[in-house]
């Protein structure tokens, strides 16, 4: 495209604000927190003394530390296995059958509608142990014993009081993931579903080997999107379960709000956020590397 | 069309900035008060509302901003107060828990001038008693204001399930146990607990620890004199590992009042909570004396566990004077009257005019005049709040794995770093 001298001044000038707010605020405030991080800043007053990975290592030895991290993996492996399969399955029944699709894509996409405070809470009374699904199934006459969200088993690290937390951000993200697909459903060429159709290709083959590979980068960047959001969950946990006995559902977010506005420890803080941002970054950069590759 | 919609956009973007503006607006004149709380609802909010009515009447050319930060037990409030103390800022006068979570977080990190001055002018040194001067002091001065008084240590029961059984309400640990029994037995659970937050189980330990060690040496547990594997603790905690057997099954569920609820509705028999539970009976329509009745935690007779709000004077308030008269009036027989009854707490004073009170706050009056004081954990009276945050992480894996060898070596390694 062509464009003067003079545009790309002004395109320059008009940029300026934007860089300058962005590199302040964003990358400046990492770089802070990545020294605060190595501080010994533990009260109100900042004491920017350099302690080294003195904060780190304490995080390391923290069972509750250990505990969020195995809590993130495990959420976020669940997390995001459910809404990508799950989101493929509802826009596949869509796809190929039309009937009712303008209302049932509208329920699907409602939840992600509202904040996860407002699920968090929703979710929290249907899981009570006392008066939610387990009252309910006890009227049935079933013995629901089952603790959900306050549960302490757990199997193989994995905290099976998740299960609520899981199964609450699955069904608000479902619709998104949902909604997705079908748009990369939509965006494939019927003659060569048609044409395989001829070719004798029965529904699944026509799935795994057409569709599937097709929207393939769709599904990447759903589990991106995804990824982000479980590995940096706080409000949904904070407004549905809170950190839970023995840190069952605790985050890394929890923890991270808990010590520096609570404890006023706001050298570990930061570190959690530092460990955090890192467990972000390692899903972004290879996105953002292989699609900058891609340009 | 799209010029209508426009015109529409823009009278909502700018009546939509109209009410920021009015909610941002500089009010501070010389004529103002800032007063800075987390009291924005029930009981509290109207004894404040009591408070500042009073302050208007001795004073009607100020204006009071009442700056409230909504969030149960001041989280978020914190926050935002942190922020601007930070960041040279401050309110007027703010509300804070009296004792070290006051003095470790702004007085010894130079953030507060001390208020001894408004005491000691208006004759009141004597009027509250010498252990609360003591938990509000840091260096011979002191330097909060306390309003109000709350009692931690009182264990809240069913007196329809006692006479059902037979039994007594448990003076001792002992007599709890044994009580507890007869209650597993036939299917009540004994002690009620809500520990979604786990400040309540920190809340539970305080009396439990107290039981064992009596008034003297739960003081000194926690300037770091005693240390956790001296026998009298170790038998506190495996005491609280033991009474854990007890609670409803439902407790890591449950908030803090819905387990006072079940005494008065006759689910469980027992629960130790901070005397704000008997506001919320009163305001059930729970009947005292039927429904729900108090005692001392078991082991605790005699030591009133305190906690109490205050309010202090930052350096460089902008209405210096102002929060002066402020403070005068948190300090005076009137002002507490005002307060108290309301939001259900006890005055700090130990001259509240007695026919204000409803019958519980009577007794918590007698016991708060006779007994021995110490300052409550779980509420940021006896610890700083670092040290608080990490018993609070503590007593969530205790409360669980109820280990109590494990139990030790965290609070001891919490006491060593923390501890004055």
């Amino acid at each position: 495209m062509y464009c003067s001298q003079k545009d790309k001044r002004l395109a320059v000038i008009m940029l300026i604000p934007f860089l300058a707010v962005l590199f302040l605020f964003v990358y400046g405030f990492i770089f802070w927190s990545v020294r605060v991080s190595f501080s010994a800043w533990d009260s109100i007053l900042p004491d920017m003394t350099w302690v080294g990975l003195r904060n780190y290592q304490e995080l390391m030895g923290s069972l509750r530390f250990k505990t969020d991290i195995l809590n993130t993996i495990y959420f976020t492996i669940f997390f995001i296995a459910i809404c990508i399969i799950g989101g493929f399955i509802l826009s596949y029944l869509l796809f190929v059958n039309l009937k009712g699709e303008g209302f049932f894509r509208t329920v699907y996409l409602f939840p992600l509608s509202l904040s996860f405070v407002v699920t968090g809470v929703l979710w929290r009374w249907i899981f009570n142990p006392e008066v939610g699904l387990n009252a309910l199934l006890r009227t049935f006459g079933f013995k629901a014993e089952f603790g959900w969200f306050t549960s302490t088993y757990s199997i193989a690290g994995f905290n099976v009081a998740l299960i609520a937390l899981i199964i609450g951000a699955s069904w608000q993200y479902l619709g998104y993931t949902m909604a997705m697909f079908l748009a990369g459903l939509r965006g494939i060429d019927d003659q060569l579903i048609e044409s395989a159709q001829i070719d004798g290709a029965g529904e699944w083959a026509i799935i795994t080997r057409i569709i599937l590979p097709i929207i393939k980068p769709i599904t990447f960047s759903a589990m991106i999107v995804l990824g982000h959001i479980s590995l940096k969950i706080f409000d949904l946990a904070y407004a549905m379960t809170g950190k839970g006995p023995r840190f069952v559902t605790d985050f890394p977010g929890l923890f991270m709000f808990e010590t520096t506005f609570r404890g006023n420890h706001y050298a570990e803080g930061a570190a959690i956020s530092i460990v955090m941002l890192l467990l972000v970054a390692i899903v972004i950069v290879p996105y953002l590397a292989s699609s900058l590759k891609e340009d | 069309m799209k010029k209508k919609v426009l015109a529409i956009l823009v009278v909502f973007l700018v009546a939509s900035a109209l009410v920021f503006a009015a909610g941002t607006k500089e009010q501070k004149g010389a004529n103002t008060i800032e007063i800075f709380s987390w009291w924005t609802a029930g009981g509290e909010a109207d004894g404040l509302e009591a408070m500042f009515k009073e302050f208007s009447k001795k004073h009607p050319q100020l204006e009071i901003i009442n700056a409230t930060v909504a969030g149960g037990a001041g989280t978020n409030a914190k926050a935002v107060l942190a922020t601007r103390m930070q960041g040279g800022n401050p309110p007027d006068t703010f509300q804070v828990h009296a004792g070290h979570e006051l003095i470790d977080t702004w007085v010894t990190t130079g953030f507060m001038e001390p208020v001894t001055f408004i005491l000691k002018d208006a004759g009141f040194m004597d009027k509250f008693p010498a252990d609360v001067i003591d938990i509000i002091s840091y260096k011979g001065e002191v330097y909060s204001i306390p309003v109000n008084i709350h009692r931690s240590n009182v264990m809240w029961y069913s007196p329809k399930l006692f006479a059902k059984f037979n039994l007594k309400p448990p003076k001792t640990m002992d007599e709890f146990f044994r009580v507890a029994d007869v209650f597993e037995k036939n299917g009540i659970p004994a002690l009620a607990l809500g520990d979604n937050e786990s400040w309540a189980a920190t809340h539970l330990l305080e009396s439990v620890i107290l039981a064992s060690l009596g008034p003297d040496r739960y003081r000194d547990l926690w300037n770091g004199k005693v240390k956790w594997n001296d026998p009298k603790v170790q038998e506190a905690l495996t005491n609280y590992t033991k009474m854990m057997k007890y609670t409803n099954r439902d407790h890591a569920a449950l908030a803090n009042m819905d387990a006072a609820g079940y005494v008065a509705e006759g689910k469980a028999a027992m629960n130790v909570m901070g005397d704000w539970a008997a506001g919320y009976y009163y305001s059930q329509n729970f009947k005292q004396g039927e429904d729900w009745d108090w005692a001392p935690a078991p082991g605790t007779g005699g030591v009133f566990i305190m906690l109490s709000d205050s309010f202090g004077l930052p350096k460089n308030a902008p209405n210096r004077e102002n929060v002066v008269k402020w403070l005068e009036l948190c300090a005076s027989k009137e002002g507490q009257d005002a307060f108290n009854p309301i939001k259900g707490s006890i005055p700090a004073r130990t001259d509240g005019d007695r026919s204000k009170y409803d019958r519980y706050l009577n007794a918590a009056m007698d016991d708060f005049a006779t007994n021995a004081i110490v300052a409550s954990v779980a509420h940021g009276a006896a610890i700083s709040e670092p040290w608080l945050t990490r018993v609070n992480d503590i007593m969530a894996a205790f409360t669980t794995d109820l280990d109590v060898a494990k139990a030790t070596r965290e609070f001891q390694a919490a006491a060593d770093r923390y501890a004055p």
